[in-house]
C-alpha cells in the first residue's frame, strides 16, 4: 500500500496538487486506521488527506479512479475480434453481452427513471459492449469514450427522451409523479433525465480509465488524462465554464486582497489605553483602575481605483477583470473602476446598480464609452483621458491597479502620464495577462510604465494573482 | 488540568461503538438526526481514531455546525464552542488573566505596608496561579478530563494572526502559558473546526487537519434531510421539494439555495398544507430558497416559462 501511495501522490504532484510528505504520510495513516470497506471510503480517506481545495477534487478524483479503482473482468481486454482490428466491428455479439437492442431499453428505462439498474452497471456493460478497447493500440480515453457514447447513441437516447417528456408521451418517474402541474413535472422531468445522463458519462469515462490503468499501468494513463487546476487555466483562453469555476474562487481573493492592502493601516488590533475613561470608572472601586477602558482602534477600509482594458486583445481576460472588480466591490470602501480601449468611462455606477455579474458585464459592453476612435488599445490616450476628468479619483489614500497587456497598437505611450498618477497614489500596481517573454516586443508598451509601478507582475492565471496578492506587504 | 510532563491519556470515543466504523457512524449520526453519507462518515471517523482535527469547509448552511453538535451528540459529551468573528483575541479564544482579581488580591494585601521582596514575590506566584485564570474555549477543552468535542465555528472569520494562535492547540493539544507553563490535554479533544469559505485558511492549518468538503447534499441525502428534520412533510412531497431546489440551484445565482433554506421552505409548505408541487406554489414562496433580488427575478421567469 505505501508503495501505492507513494506513486499515487507523486502523481497528484504532477498534475498540480500542493502534496508534500505530510500529506502522504497522513493518507497511509488514514488507509492504516481504516477497517475494510469499499471504495467509497477509501477515496473519502485519501481525500481528506490530499484535496485542501475543492477546486482540486476532480483532479484528483481522476488519478484516484486510475489507481484504486477495481477494475472489474478484463473480459472486454480480449484481443480483437477480427484480424487487423480496428475500424468498426460489426456484428458477432460475444456470448454473455446484452445484445443491441436490450442494451438501448434499458438505457432509456435508466435515463427516465423507470429502473433500478446502476448507471456503473449500466456504464460497464456499455464500455464491454461498444469500446473495443485493445490495449497495445496507442490511442487515447477519448476515443474510446466516443466509440462507446457513439455506440450507445447516449447523445440520440437523451434527445429522444426529452422529446417524449415535451410531448407528454412518456411516463414520469415515480417521485415526479404527482405533481399536477404538468410544466413543472416536465421541468423536473427533462432535469432528471440530463442528471443522469450526465452521471452515466462520468461513469463511463471512469470505466475507460480503469480498464486502460489496467493494462497499460497507472501512471501513463493518469497523464494521458491530466488537465489544468483553475488555477492554471490562462485567463487569455478561458472558456466560460471555466470563468464560472474561476469566480467562485475569486470572491475570497478579493476579500484577502482588501485586507492586505487594509492591514497597514490598523496596526494593533486593541486601540490605546483611555486614561480618563478609566479613572472615571475606577472612582466606583475606591480608586483602583479595576477596568482599564481602551479607545476603539480605527478600522478604515482602503481606497481602491481601478483601471481595467476591456479591449478585444484581452477579452478573456477583461472578463474575468470585471470579475475581480465586481468581488473588490463588496470589500472597499471605496472602488472606483474605469474601463478603457481607447477611451476611458467609469464604471462604477454600473457595478453598484447591477444586481449581479453577468448583468454589470453586459452593462459595461454595451454602455460604457470605452471607444474614443478606432477601437483599438490606446494605453497613452486613455490614461491622458483619465487624468483630465477623473484625476481628483487618486488621493494619498488609494492604491491603483492597472489590468491590462500593455499594448498600445503603436500610439504614443505618454509615460509621464502614469507617473504623475503614481505619485498622487499610495501606491500603483500593474498586472499583466501576458507570459513575460513577449513584454517589450512589438507595441507592448509595459517597459515603459514599468519604473512608475510599485510592481508590475506577469498574472496568467489564478496561482499568479494569488501570489501577488499574498506577497503585497 | 495536568502539568507539562504528564502522559497524554489518548482516549477518544474509540470505545463507543457508533465511532467503530465508517458505517457505524452513519447510523449512529442517523440516529441523532443528522444524515451523512459515507464520505462524511469516513473522515469524522479518521478524526476520531488518528486523533486530527477536522476541517470542514463549505458554503452557509450545509450542515458543517450540525455535524459538530450530532457527533458530541452521539458521543454524549461535552460540546465545547468557539465562535469565531473578526477581531477575537488570544484572551477570548484561550485564556485570560483575571485582572479585576488580581487587583482586588493586591489591595487586599495592603496592609502590610513596606512588604519586602520575598512577600512580594510569593503575592506574585500566587497572582499567576490557576485560580486568577479564566479559561476560554481551547483551554476549557484541553483541560477537560473527559473527551469533549470541541467546535470552532467560522475559523475564516479571524485573522491570519488569530489563527496561529490556534496551531498549538491544534497539532500538539496543548496550550503554553509564559506564567505557568504548558497545559496539555488529559484526553484529546475531538476537533471541528469549520468554514464558509470566506477567506483561503493558511497552509499551516490545513495541514493540521482532515479536510471535508461539505457541498450541497445530493438529491436522495436532502430529501431524508427534509423527511428528518419536517417529517410532516410526508415522503412524495419531500421528494418535490429536494427535486425542486436541485432545479433551482443549477441557475446562475448570485446565492444559492442551503440546507437551511430547504428547511424553512419545506416547513413552510407543510403550514400551508400543501401536497404537491405547482410553479404557482412555489413562485409564491420562492423569497424562502432566495434571498437576492436579481436571484428572486431569475427563478419567477423561469417557473413563469413553464406555465406558458
Ligand atoms: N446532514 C444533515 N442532517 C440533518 N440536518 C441537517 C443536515 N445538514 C444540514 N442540516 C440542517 O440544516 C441547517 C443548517 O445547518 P448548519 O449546520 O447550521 O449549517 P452550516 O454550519 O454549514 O452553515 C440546520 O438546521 C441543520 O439542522
Ligand atoms: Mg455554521
Amino acid at each position: 500500500m505505501i508503495g501505492t501511495l507513494t506513486a499515487f501522490s507523486d502523481e497528484l504532484r504532477r498534475a498540480g496538487l500542493p502534496v508534500s510528505l505530510t500529506e502522504t504520510l497522513d493518507a497511509v495513516r488514514a488507509t492504516e486506521a481504516l477497517p475494510l470497506a469499499g471504495p467509497e471510503v477509501l477515496r473519502a480517506a485519501l481525500a481528506a488527506s490530499f484535496v485542501k481545495d475543492v477546486t482540486h477534487q476532480r483532479a484528483f478524483d481522476t488519478v484516484f479512479e486510475v489507481f484504486f479503482a477495481k477494475a472489474p473482468a478484463p473480459a472486454p481486454l480480449a484481443e480483437p475480434a477480427e484480424p487487423g482490428g480496428g475500424g468498426e466491428r460489426g456484428g458477432g455479439d460475444p456470448p454473455g453481452e446484452l445484445d443491441a437492442a436490450s442494451l438501448a431499453a434499458a438505457l432509456a428505462d435508466a435515463l427516465s427513471g423507470r429502473s433500478d439498474l446502476d448507471l456503473t452497471r449500466l456504464a460497464a456493460l456499455a464500455v464491454e459492449r461498444f469500446a473495443g478497447l485493445e490495449p497495445n493500440r496507442p490511442v487515447g480515453l477519448s476515443y474510446y469514450l466516443y466509440r462507446v457514447l457513439r455506440g450507445l447513441d447516449l447523445d440520440g437516447t437523451v434527445t429522444g427522451l426529452l422529446e417524449q417528456v415535451r410531448a407528454g408521451t412518456i411516463e414520469s418517474p415515480p417521485e415526479l409523479d404527482q405533481i399536477e402541474d404538468l410544466g413543472l413535472r416536465r421541468r423536473l422531468q427533462r432535469e432528471a433525465v440530463a442528471d443522469r445522463a450526465q452521471v452515466l458519462r462520468h461513469s463511463i469515462e471512469a470505466e475507460l480509465a480503469r480498464r486502460l490503468a489496467a493494462v497499460r499501468g497507472a501512471v501513463p494513463v493518469a497523464r494521458s488524462l491530466r488537465r489544468n487546476l483553475v488555477e492554471d487555466i490562462d485567463f487569455m483562453h478561458a472558456s466560460r465554464t471555466d470563468l464560472g469555476a474561476m469566480r467562485r474562487s475569486l470572491a475570497p481573493l478579493a476579500r484577502v486582497l482588501a485586507a492586505r492592502l487594509a492591514r497597514r493601516r490598523r496596526l494593533g488590533r486593541q486601540g490605546a489605553l483611555d486614561f480618563r475613561s478609566t479613572i472615571r470608572r475606577s472612582l466606583s472601586t475606591g480608586g483602583v483602575p479595576v477596568s482599564p477602558r481602551f479607545r476603539l482602534p480605527r478600522h478604515t477600509k482602503p481606497e481602491l481605483v481601478v483601471l481595467a482594458d476591456v479591449s478585444g486583445s484581452v477579452a478573456a481576460f477583461a472578463r474575468f477583470t470585471l470579475h475581480l472588480v465586481y468581488a473588490l466591490g463588496s470589500q472597499f470602501s471605496a472602488v472606483r473602476s474605469f474601463a478603457f480601449i481607447d477611451g476611458i468611462d467609469e464604471v462604477s455606477r454600473i457595478f453598484a446598480q447591477s444586481s449581479s455579474i453577468t448583468e454589470a458585464i453586459e452593462r459595461v459592453e454595451t454602455e460604457a464609452a470605452v471607444v474614443a476612435a478606432d477601437g483599438h488599445s490606446d494605453y497613452g490616450g486613455a490614461f491622458s483621458r483619465f487624468a483630465a476628468r477623473y484625476l481628483d479619483a487618486v488621493t494619498a489614500r488609494s492604491t491603483v491597479l492597472v489590468l491590462g497587456d500593455g499594448r498600445g497598437n503603436y500610439h504614443p505611450a505618454h509615460p509621464e502620464v502614469l507617473a504623475g498618477l503614481a505619485r498622487r497614489a499610495r501606491r500603483l500596481y500593474w498586472l499583466n495577462p501576458e507570459p513575460r517573454a513577449y513584454w517589450g516586443s512589438g507595441d507592448s508598451l509595459i517597459a515603459q510604465y514599468e519604473p512608475s509601478c510599485d510592481a508590475v507582475v506577469e498574472c496568467r492565471n489564478l496561482r499568479q494573482l494569488e501570489r501577488f496578492v499574498s506577497e503585497l506587504s | 488540568m495536568s502539568a507539562a510532563g504528564d502522559p497524554l491519556v489518548r482516549t477518544r470515543f474509540s470505545d463507543a461503538p457508533s465511532f467503530s466504523s465508517p458505517s457505524a457512524l452513519v447510523d449512529g449520526l442517523r440516529s441523532v438526526g443528522y444524515l451523512a453519507d459515507e464520505q462524511i462518515a469516513t473522515v469524522l471517523y479518521l478524526a476520531n481514531q488518528l486523533h486530527k482535527p477536522v476541517l470542514v469547509e463549505g458554503p452557509a448552511g450545509t450542515g458543517k455546525t450540525e455535524l459538530a453538535k450530532s457527533a458530541a451528540a452521539l458521543a454524549g459529551s461535552r460540546l465545547i464552542r468557539l465562535q469565531c468573528y473578526e477581531g477575537l483575541d488570544e484572551s477570548k479564544a484561550l485564556y485570560e488573566w483575571n485582572y479585576r482579581k488580581q487587583l482586588l488580591r493586591i489591595q487586599a494585601d495592603r496592609p502590610a505596608e513596606g512588604a519586602t521582596d520575598g512577600r512580594w514575590r510569593s503575592l506574585e506566584a500566587d497572582l499567576f496561579s490557576e485560580e486568577f485564570l479564566l479559561a476560554r474555549p481551547l483551554l476549557e477543552a484541553i483541560s477537560a478530563s473527559e473527551p469533549v468535542v470541541l467546535l470552532i465555528d467560522e475559523v475564516d472569520r479571524v485573522e491570519l494572526e488569530t489563527e496561529a494562535l490556534m496551531l498549538e492547540v491544534l497539532a500538539e493539544y496543548q496550550v503554553s502559558i509564559p506564567e505557568l507553563g504548558t497545559v496539555r490535554a488529559r484526553s484529546t479533544p475531538l476537533v471541528v473546526l469549520t468554514s464558509n469559505d470566506t477567506r483561503e485558511l493558511s497552509e499551516a492549518l490545513k495541514r493540521r487537519c482532515l479536510y471535508l468538503h461539505l457541498d450541497y447534499p445530493s438529491l436522495e441525502r436532502e430529501r431524508a434531510i427534509v423527511l428528518e428534520r419536517v417529517p410532516e412533510i410526508g415522503e412524495a412531497l419531500a421528494g418535490e421539494v429536494a427535486r425542486m431546489v436541485a432545479s433551482l440551484r443549477k441557475l446562475e445565482l448570485e446565492k444559492r439555495p442551503s440546507v437551511s433554506e430547504t428547511l424553512d421552505w419545506a416547513r413552510t409548505l407543510v403550514l400551508l398544507e400543501v401536497e404537491h408541487l405547482s410553479s404557482e406554489i412555489t413562485t409564491a414562496t420562492l423569497s424562502l430558497l432566495l434571498k437576492h433580488r436579481h436571484d428572486l427575478e431569475l427563478a419567477a421567469r423561469e417557473l413563469a416559462g413553464e406555465r406558458a
